[in-house]
């Protein structure tokens, strides 16, 4: 033990060794902050995707700060609602008629200071009336002063009008409407005049109780630190989700196959004879045991939980070519002083093999393990990427099968692919690195070369 | 195997002057012997294979589906059948469906019926597809298969050509100029061999394909086939270009690495110093007294690298939608096509255990210290 922690002492002579640490650990810390920040079940509910949760949100638009890169600003989305009362952008008025009718002026004010049009807009409206239904009119006050009327009309309890299915407000604007809204009538092509703009909703409600909040939803074309997928879902919940499942997956499979690979070689040399024989014969099987078919095989046809996978990887792992290395060890330490002075004062079997064989080849063990540990991170991606990802579990494969079956790097959508795949890469050189510092470390014949 | 190698070590070494005499019958009995073990190997991992499929009924099922197909077609191309009515048809059908079933041992126990499909399935006699036909348009899995063999074959030779001289010529290079900053870059690059194939082809695709619009995104051939062979094969190289690469970069910087490692244990021997002191000159001194003995390691590493390559295939195949094996895996799973899934569970297990087989001999062939069933393995 008190070897092992001085080698890991020596560690801090290795830069890249310390830089990879310090990520591993950050990564960590970021997993257990996602698991409080996002419970499991409300990560999984928000995956699922349901309109309700992401009707805000653009479909497939870049993250914002892909515009710190490019000459021509692309518009951010944003939402306004009427029931922000403290929100300089919107302001609402409510004034009483003589006929016991209310009439309520909903105005946003926003600056649109971007070189494109949004994908669109819309009007959220919720009102809880009895019988007799609000009328609502939409007017646009753009910042050279014009005024268009957008539309009147009645509206149910929950409403949402949609600026670019309107299809008459087309026509009014001769254009479509999204770049009717915003064009500059001055330019020749369509180009967005850019300035303070204002969206009037007046409301007319003819009952004492009734209420109308009204939420101005704009799909830009980026949103967020992450951006969004084809079904409006913020990545940022499956990239921040990927973490701990990635940091999980890879660990306990890296663990539990090394320790058992370590304990069925110990036993196979400690006893010897047909059990050694055995667990040669079964070695030679497992290597030409297709293991990803085997995998997709169980993922097609049972379950696709992640849990099941994991399982079944340390299955066909055990028996893999680790086995040859350990035994070709433990045949030299079987052979030892120390072993037959155990044997000799009556140490079990057990103990001989799990206190003084095993032990002997951590050294070994330790940068192995770390090294294994990327190749499970993109086991995981991989079967994602073949479409057998956990149906409920939001990780980084996940992000890029969504991706690449939606054409993203046929459509340019370079960030749905690239922020998952650089997590990927960061989290495995990290470990990969590590491994490799901590091989020089513990096996000093390695350092010279 | 190890039993019969050691006996015929024994030989060999008991009668040195016999030697060439017997090297056809010792070069025999090893293959044989190998060819048995692995052919062991293989038959356990199919019946594995169709314990873990059938463990959900899946083969049953696949096997009473074809019976059912096969019976009701029989029926009705039966004219005596034609005049009964349809529910007393269909008793009959039943009935029939029933028998067959039991002939074919469908009722027997499942260990039984594992072995039947075993043998099914070591001949690739696996029925028919559930959806996917092969280009010919059969159904035949067995056809499916065989017809996707030769792109697949194709991706993995040319990838390990490539990764073969490009790790020698580059690690040689390398051990050559130990210390300098070309030698430091490859040591600190040997980590990215932990990212697989397609992670790769993904960044290809992106820069060569959709960003600089240089190379197709995937598939073999251009749209239109070209008729004439020279076409053909340019087209065949352009689309080859990328998996090739992709498939090749997922390897090459560890086993680089791995190789420059053993160059230069083995430089630092005597008889190098030796051989230089001779005045040997270089390029003599590297194929001799480096090269020569470091080959066996570095086929036992390349051994797991093109083990690694047929593992990697599934999913680079999937990402560059070239039409081999692993792509008709992948569109298997999403048709949920059984027969299929199986079959090509069984032809990887085939190919893994005839790469085992191969570089077994090559190992022997390079070097002189073992010959085939010596018994000395690494």
């Amino acid at each position: 033990m008190k070897e092992i922690l001085r080698s890991l002492r020596e560690l801090k002579q290795y830069p890249s060794a310390v830089a990879s640490l310090i990520l591993i650990l950050l990564m960590v810390g970021a997993s257990v902050y996602t698991i409080f920040a996002i419970p499991y079940k409300e990560a999984i509910r928000l995956w699922r995707g349901s309109e309700e949760d992401w009707y805000k949100y653009p479909k497939q638009a870049a993250p914002i700060w892909t515009n710190l890169f490019s000459s021509k600003k692309q518009p951010v989305s944003f939402f306004l609602n009427s029931e922000e009362t403290d929100n300089p952008h919107v302001d609402k008025q409510v004034e009483t008629r003589a006929d016991g009718s209310r009439k309520i002026t909903i105005t946003y004010t926003f600056d649109y200071n971007y070189d494109d049009f949004p994908q669109d807009m819309a009007l959220y409206i919720n009102s809880d009336y009895d019988s007799k239904k609000p009328l609502v009119s939409v007017t646009w006050v753009t910042p050279d002063e014009r005024k268009v009327n957008v539309a009147s009309f009645s509206i149910l309890q929950r409403d949402v009008y949609r600026f670019s299915q309107d299809e008459k407000l087309g026509r009014i604007l001769r254009a479509e409407p999204m770049i009717g809204l915003f064009a500059d009538p001055a330019q020749e092509l369509p180009t967005p005049l850019k300035g303070q703009y204002q969206m009037i909703v007046t409301g007319s409600v003819f009952e004492p109780d009734t209420t109308l909040e009204v939420e101005l939803v704009t799909h830009g074309t980026l949103y967020g630190l992450a951006g969004t997928d084809f079904k409006r879902r913020d990545l940022m919940v499956a990239l921040a989700w990927g973490m701990p499942i990635a940091l999980s997956f890879g660990l306990l499979a890296a663990l539990g196959t090394t320790i058992t690979t370590l304990v069925i070689a110990a036993i196979g040399v400690w006893y010897g004879g047909w059990v050694d024989e055995a667990i040669q014969r079964i070695t030679e099987v497992n290597s030409v045991l297709p293991f990803l078919p085997i995998l997709i095989m169980i993922g097609t046809f049972y379950s696709r939980s992640i849990w099941l996978i994991l399982g079944a990887t340390i299955l066909l792992s055990i028996f893999g070519l680790g086995i040859k290395n350990f035994r070709a060890i433990f045949m030299q330490i079987k052979e030892m002083p120390y072993i037959e002075a155990a044997r000799s004062y009556g140490a079990s079997d057990a103990r001989i093999i799990l206190y003084y064989l095993t032990p002997r080849v951590i050294p070994l063990l330790i940068p192995q393990l770390v090294t294994l540990v990327p190749t499970y991170v993109f086991l995981e991606a991989s079967l994602a990427v073949l479409g057998l990802g956990d149906p409920f579990i939001p990780s980084w494969g996940k992000i890029i099968n969504d991706a690449r079956t939606n054409g993203a790097l046929y459509e340019g959508l370079y960030y749905w692919i690239l922020e998952p795949a650089a997590l990927l890469l960061v989290t495995s050189l990290a470990f990969a690195l590590l491994g490799f510092a901590l091989d020089r470390v513990f096996n000093p014949r390695l350092r010279d070369v | 195997m190890t039993a019969i190698a050691q006996n015929d070590l024994e030989q060999v070494e008991s009668k040195p002057k016999k030697r060439t005499a017997s090297a056809f019958q010792r070069v025999f009995k090893y293959s044989a012997a190998r060819l048995a073990s692995l052919l062991f190997s293989v038959i356990v991992a199919i019946f594995l294979t169709i314990i873990i499929a059938n463990m959900g009924g899946y083969v049953d099922e696949l096997r009473m589906g074809e019976i059912r197909e096969t019976v009701v077609q029989a029926a009705r191309a039966n004219v005596a059948y034609r005049a009964l009515p349809p529910d007393q048809f269909q008793a009959l059908v039943e009935t029939q469906i029933q028998e067959q079933a039991h002939v074919e041992g469908l009722d027997r126990p499942f260990l039984l019926r594992a072995l039947n499909y075993m043998k099914n399935a070591l001949t690739l006699n696996l029925g028919n597809a559930v959806r996917m036909t092969s280009d010919t348009g059969s159904k035949q899995v067995r056809l499916i298969i065989l017809e996707r063999l030769p792109p697949t074959l194709l991706l993995w030779g040319v990838s390990g050509f490539l990764l073969f001289f490009v790790e020698i010529g580059v690690a040689l290079s390398l051990s050559r100029q130990y210390g300098s900053w070309l030698d430091k870059l490859f040591v600190t690059m040997a980590p990215l061999s932990t990212t697989p194939g397609w992670f790769f082809g993904i960044f290809l695709i992106l820069i060569f394909a959709s960003f600089l619009r240089v190379l197709p995104f995937g598939g073999m051939v251009d749209a239109p086939v070209p008729d004439n062979t020279l076409d053909y094969s340019l087209s065949l190289a352009k689309h080859l270009i990328l998996p090739t690469l992709a498939l090749t970069l997922s390897q090459v910087f560890l086993q680089i690495y791995n190789w420059r490692t053993f160059f230069l244990i083995y430089s630092s021997e005597d008889y190098v110093e030796i051989a230089k002191a001779k005045g040997l000159s270089d390029k003599a001194i590297e194929r001799n007294y480096v090269l020569r003995p470091t080959l066996p390691s570095i086929i036992t590493n390349f051994a797991l690298t093109l083990i690694a390559l047929w593992l990697g295939g599934p999913i680079t195949e999937t990402i560059f939608n070239w039409p081999g094996l692993g792509r008709a895996f992948y569109e298997a799973v999403q048709f949920y096509d059984t027969p299929v899934i199986l079959g090509q569970t069984v032809i990887y297990a085939y190919l893994l255990a005839f790469t085992v087989f191969l570089l077994d001999y090559l190992y022997a062939l390079v070097d002189p210290r073992v010959k085939i069933g010596g018994g000395s393995q690494p």
